[in-house]
């Protein structure tokens, strides 16, 4: 018999009571929120359990939230054929902590993992080959950040004296413009910048 | 006496006619047999995640069909239907039948464009020379009704974004009629071809328990023999109503892996055909005028509908809070997006779940101990593109 999401919801928060933190159901996938401790052993429960058969991961990704003193939230996507259920698992971090690596469970996260590093600067733990995937050769800074501008720091071009391609601070001859439409006048953040500094001056 | 032996270190792209764009792997060869593969990827990424956050909903919309550029209206609408879910909106039924017929005739698209390259990589010229005129066909449906042949923009929060053109839908008709017999002369080429089986029988097998551990979907996942497809398990948009098979291998090899996609192809003409047959008629897109823009018509007398279109143009529509993750059956696997909405016009994050860069992944462990010529028929029997692996 095929188990329905909240069923899956009552059997997982019985089974792992202390390391659920919440759980609730949104759009017909539960989402679970589990300590940093517990997240090993939460994800092998639900890939190894045989009532939820969580076989197949999906993704993983980190959302960035500065203002927060966790300042990331990294959540996982499993997916289990059997039950056709999905399921979020979510866990808090700060800056400096480092989540346990599941390639031992599943063996494809390591590039999912590979890619949350090289995008957030999260570490983690035993991971076989943790460096960077998607950015060029040498790059500096974690582009996902929500404190990592737009434009980046620096450019590449190829360079007619040196005969090689260099790397160079970006310069624009326009900024960037991020309109918020707050109000249609005075919402623009810049503007917002420049009236402060002038009531400074004042 | 011990025999000495020495690995040489091969590097394969990132320009080479086999490596399906920018993909660049270091081989460690013990004579021809490969013993380790380190693909190096990232030369395409031009951070689609990071523009997306500064963009409201509808910019955003375009990068989708920069990711798998050979099926685009595919990520299309993956993204649609999640800010459809946060929003809470209906598609008109019209707008869901057109949505499938598109999307039927993109898995086709990428199909022949998998299909030919991959006997192009084992030595047959001739299915790209067949295969590419068809796809030319395709994609004038596709300007016809969006106005560009590659880059869609056509799915639209809330439906499409317009309705078909006059004519259009007896020439999909048409061409659907006649299709079936290019797929049988494809087949004549390649699927009792000697060279084509002995490049692809038995290599690259995948078992069961290796598709799920590897995060496998779509025909990489199929060709092992589970039955699992997106459309069908999951069902979303109106698939329910469309009568269709899913064609699964047996084996797992890269010949399997030709013959789901050759039958899928079947299978797409015979949706598209029932969609048209079905079509309903209606509005293409959701009434609700806080997402979706009005018609040109109302512009030219009505002052509230150019302040809506200008509204929706300018600072778009507002999502609400919260987060979503919705997948759809892309030709190449289960392509997914992860929306998080702050309740502004942008999104904050959203995550972009390309099959294929799992299917990448695997590389190193399909090809272990295979011959070095078994590396670009493998490759091309992974489906690759690299506009969704590296973003």
């Amino acid at each position: 018999m095929q188990l329905t999401i909240s069923d899956l919801e009552k059997s997982v928060n019985s089974d792992l009571t202390t390391s659920i933190k919440t759980s609730k159901i949104i759009f017909n996938q539960l989402i679970l929120e589990i300590d940093l401790e517990n997240l090993y052993s939460s994800i092998l429960y639900l890939k190894t359990n045989d009532k939820c058969k969580f076989k197949q991961l999906i993704d993983i990704t980190a959302v960035d939230y500065p203002k927060k003193n966790q300042r990331f939230k990294i959540v996982y996507f499993l997916l289990s054929h059997e039950n056709n259920l999905r399921i979020m698992i979510n866990a808090n971090i700060d800056e400096k902590s480092s989540v346990p690596s599941i390639t031992k469970i599943f063996p494809s996260s390591n590039w999912m993992e590979r890619e949350v590093f090289d995008m957030y600067g999260i570490s983690f733990k035993d991971h076989p080959n943790l460096k960077r995937i998607l950015t060029d050769y040498g790059f500096e800074g974690f582009p996902l950040r929500k404190d990592f501008p737009l434009t980046g720091h620096s450019e590449v071009r190829y360079s007619e004296e040196k005969k090689k391609v260099i790397s160079e601070p970006v310069k624009l001859e326009q900024a960037y413009r991020d309109f918020d439409f707050e109000s249609p006048w005075e919402g623009t953040d810049y503007i917002n910048k420049e009236t402060a500094k002038k009531n400074k001056e004042k | 006496m011990k025999k000495q032996t020495k690995t040489i270190n091969l590097n394969f792209g990132p320009q080479h006619p086999a490596a399906h764009g920018v993909l660049r792997l270091i081989l460690e060869l013990d004579g021809e047999v490969v013993e380790k593969i380190d693909p190096h990827i990232g030369l395409l990424h031009r951070g689609t995640e990071k523009l997306i956050e500064h963009k409201t909903y509808t910019q955003a919309l375009p990068y989708f069909d920069r990711l798998d550029y050979v099926a685009p209206m595919n990520q299309e609408h993956a993204f649609a239907l999640a800010i459809e879910k946060l929003l809470k909106i209906e598609v008109p039924i019209r707008g869901q039948y057109i949505r499938v017929l598109f999307c039927e005739m993109g898995r086709i698209l990428s199909h022949i464009l998998n299909i030919t390259t991959q006997a192009l990589d084992v030595g047959a010229l001739t299915p790209s020379l067949w295969g590419f005129e068809e796809r030319e066909t395709l994609m004038t449906f596709y300007e016809r009704v969006s106005g560009s042949r590659l880059h869609a923009n056509y799915f639209r929060p809330g439906g499409v974004h317009r309705d078909l053109p006059r004519g259009l839908s007896d020439d999909i008709f048409s061409f659907c009629t006649t299709f079936p017999k290019i797929i049988d002369d494809l087949e004549t080429l390649l699927t009792e071809n000697r060279i084509f089986k002995q490049r692809n029988v038995d290599i690259g097998i995948v078992t069961k328990q290796e598709a799920l551990d590897h995060s496998f979907s779509g025909v990489m996942m199929r060709g092992s023999g589970i039955a699992w497809d997106l459309r069908k398990s999951q069902p979303y948009e109106c698939y329910e109503d469309f009568n269709f098979k899913i064609p699964i291998g047996k084996n797992g090899d890269c010949y399997d892996r030709y013959l789901c996609r050759i039958e899928e192809m079947r299978e797409s003409v015979k949706i598209m055909k029932d969609c048209i047959k079905k079509m309903p008629s209606g509005p293409v897109k959701s009434i609700d005028g806080k997402v979706t823009p009005p018609k040109k018509k109302d512009l030219k007398n009505s002052m509230e509908a150019l302040i809506h279109h200008f509204k929706l143009f300018t600072e778009g529509f507002r999502v609400p809070k919260g987060e979503v993750y919705t997948a759809v059956e892309a030709p190449k696997g289960e392509f997914g997006v992860y929306l998080v909405s702050d309740g502004s016009n942008k999104p904050y994050k959203c995550k972009i779940r390309a099959p294929g860069f799992s299917h990448l992944q695997a590389m190193d462990y399909l090809l272990k101990g295979h011959m070095l010529a078994d590396v670009p028929a493998v490759l091309g029997s992974l489906d690759i593109v690299f506009g969704e692996v590296d973003r």
